[in-house]
């Protein structure tokens, strides 16, 4: 194990192929601490990502190294790891707090650790009025909590969570949002998997996006829609002479396309060179004594994204 | 959340390193989930019904007695019971009952969707095999040897105290008693092996299950080597009672004691070991399995 790979969940040129289907292919990624989202269509391979990391699938090629150590190494792997899967189902008969205490004990810790730890699992997740009622019967949130609590409980230092916001409320989920942000400024490692994309804009360090088994682009969702040169950026500009502003625009070639709103105070634009409409935007207005109001990007975030990569099969370049 | 609930997660790892220590503690932890679950489960019912059977049988013949020598002749009563012992308790009620619970010890776990819990454990996977396997044979001795010792009790109720207890402790009733449970124990251990090993390896492990029966079934008809790939065979050499298998059963001297139980034992070890193998591969694709 070097020092660069002790910290970090890599994978080398991964495939998985489910007899003739394919999972994943050539899936190449070396992630560091922080929270990671994967992002896909149903099918995209995210899952299979997963659990390729956690040992629950074998690769058909490749390598996997998480924190220095392969899947084929539980003993040492699930003591810094913690997956909370999607099948939403649990052993029968177990209360929730059972259900954290009694697989504790399969680690190894004695009666008294797992009791503690399972304990102060189930209050991080907040569920600790109802943890001696049977897991069968909870609610969906509440069911996913406490497979929460459970992938948490031992302490590890990557928490991999596929699909964790399904089911929850917006108030559990800004809940959730937030214990995982305090996981992530704890140094953890946080791979996440979900198709709610302005949550996971808004809590991602970083994105893998995957489409048919592939990764289409990987990195910040900032990076990556400035690397989009092919898509052009749209932005919305709310000022008092829209007609002006655009006629300024297509003279220096700072846009592509301009259009007036019905308001007649905003102009939306659509730029190619993003970098080049901003530094120039401001030379623009004071040179034709225009007053700008407000200037925001409309399709700088994990959606656009998504919808030019995935939706429309464009590449990063 | 509590500060304190937040230091006790954080706290680093206090597991030991991988050692017989720790295996021990993970297969006891194992074993308590499993015995619960094997014991009380919902997977439980049917043992139980198979268990009860023979000792309602013969509680049966003791209340209403089938002949007038059942309740004269001990020596009769030996016979009937060692006849229902291979016929119904070995061949049936253990086999069948290990077959259901011991399959079940992976194959139920992945019909409830809940295998991946522990395989996401820091627990080597044939520590895992081992601790199930362990709690599988505790389970089902727990289960069929007071099955076995009640019924053996019950064939004594036709017979007056005194001479019952006579017939106990010197006509050799302790020591058929103590044979009786040495074969099921055994049978429990063997045929557990062999049918976790086909739940771990068929998707649909009924089958073999099946074909194995039949070949335990047709052991009579066997030559003497082939009579030796089965664990009947081996089963029957340790019998206290030995019985016939009728007009067109191919005889061959039973193994010795001391070749039969160790050979017994080292199968279901290997059985243990390619189980072990069989789960370190093992993948989770529950929507296939």
């Amino acid at each position: 194990m070097t020092a660069a790979s002790g910290d970090r969940i890599v994978f080398e040129d991964v495939s998985k192929f489910y007899g003739e289907i394919l999972g994943v292919n050539r899936v190449s990624l070396n992630i560091s601490p922080g929270i990671t989202s994967l992002v896909g269509p149903n099918g995209s391979g995210k899952t299979t990502v997963m659990n390729l990391m956690t040992g629950l699938l074998r690769a058909s090629r490749g390598k996997i190294r998480v924190l220095g150590f392969g899947p084929d190494e539980p003993e040492m792997l699930f003591r810094l790891v913690g997956y909370c899967a999607q099948f939403d189902s649990f052993p029968p008969g177990m209360t929730g707090f059972e259900f954290v205490a009694s697989y504790l004990g399969i680690y190894g810790y004695s009666r008294r650790d797992a009791v503690r730890r399972a304990e102060a699992a189930i209050d991080r997740v907040g569920l600790t009025e109802a943890a001696r009622r049977k897991a069968a019967g909870y609610s969906k949130g509440m069911r996913q909590r406490i497979r929460l609590a459970q992938s948490i409980a031992h302490g590890p230092r990557v928490l991999v969570l596929d699909e964790p916001l399904n089911g929850l409320d917006p108030i559990a989920r800004a809940e959730a949002i937030s214990l995982f942000r305090s996981f992530a400024a704890e140094g953890l490692h946080l791979i996440i998997s979900s198709h709610i994309l302005h949550e996971v804009d808004v809590m991602s360090d970083r994105v893998v996006l995957l489409n048919n088994g592939y990764v289409v682009a990987e990195g910040g969702v900032r990076g990556m829609r400035d690397e989009m040169s092919e898509h052009p950026m749209q932005v919305l500009v709310r000022c008092d002479r829209p007609a002006q502003l655009a006629a300024k625009l297509f003279e220096r070639a700072l846009v592509v396309e301009a259009v007036a709103q019905d308001d007649g105070r905003s102009l939306f634009v659509r730029t190619k060179d993003a970098d080049r409409f901003f530094a120039s935007i401001g030379e623009v207005v004071l040179s034709s004594n225009l007053s700008i109001e407000s200037m925001a990007p409309v399709d700088d975030d994990l959606t656009a994204v998504y919808q030019y990569l995935i939706e429309t099969g464009g590449s990063v370049s | 959340m509590t500060a304190k609930s937040q230091e006790a997660l954080g706290d680093s790892s206090p597991l030991a390193p991988a050692t017989i220590g720790l295996w021990t503690a993970q297969i006891s932890s194992i074993v308590r989930i499993e015995l619960r679950r094997s014991l009380f489960g919902r997977r439980a019912i049917l043992t139980w019904l198979l268990a009860v059977t023979p000792v309602l049988l013969v509680l049966s013949m003791a209340l209403f007695p089938p002949t007038a020598r059942w309740i004269a002749d001990a020596d009769v009563r030996a016979n009937v019971w060692a006849y229902l012992f291979e016929t119904l308790v070995l061949r049936a009620v253990i086999f069948f009952g290990c077959a259901w619970s011991f399959m079940n010890l992976f194959r139920g776990e992945i019909v409830d969707r809940s295998l991946h819990y522990s395989l996401l454990a820091a627990v080597r996977r044939d520590v895992l095999v081992a601790g199930k396997y362990i709690a599988g044979v505790l389970a089902a001795v727990s289960i069929y040897l007071p099955t076995v010792l009640l019924s053996i009790a019950l064939t004594y109720l036709p017979m007056r105290t005194g001479d019952a207890w006579r017939a106990i402790t010197s006509g050799g009733g302790l020591k058929a008693a103590a044979g009786y449970a040495t074969v099921t124990i055994l049978a429990c251990v063997g045929y557990g092996a062999a049918f976790m090993a086909m739940g771990l390896f068929f998707r649909n492990p009924i089958f073999p299950a099946l074909l194995a029966y039949g070949w335990e079934f047709i052991n009579f008809l066997l030559p003497p080597v082939l009579k030796q790939i089965s664990i009947v065979h081996f089963l029957r050499s340790i019998s206290p009672v030995r019985v016939s298998e009728g007009p067109f059963a191919i005889l061959a001297e039973p193994t010795a004691w001391w070749i039969a139980v160790p050979t017994l034992l080292i199968l279901s070890s290997i059985l243990t070991v390619l189980s072990g193998w069989r789960l370190r591969r093992y993948e989770i694709q529950y929507g296939v399995d």
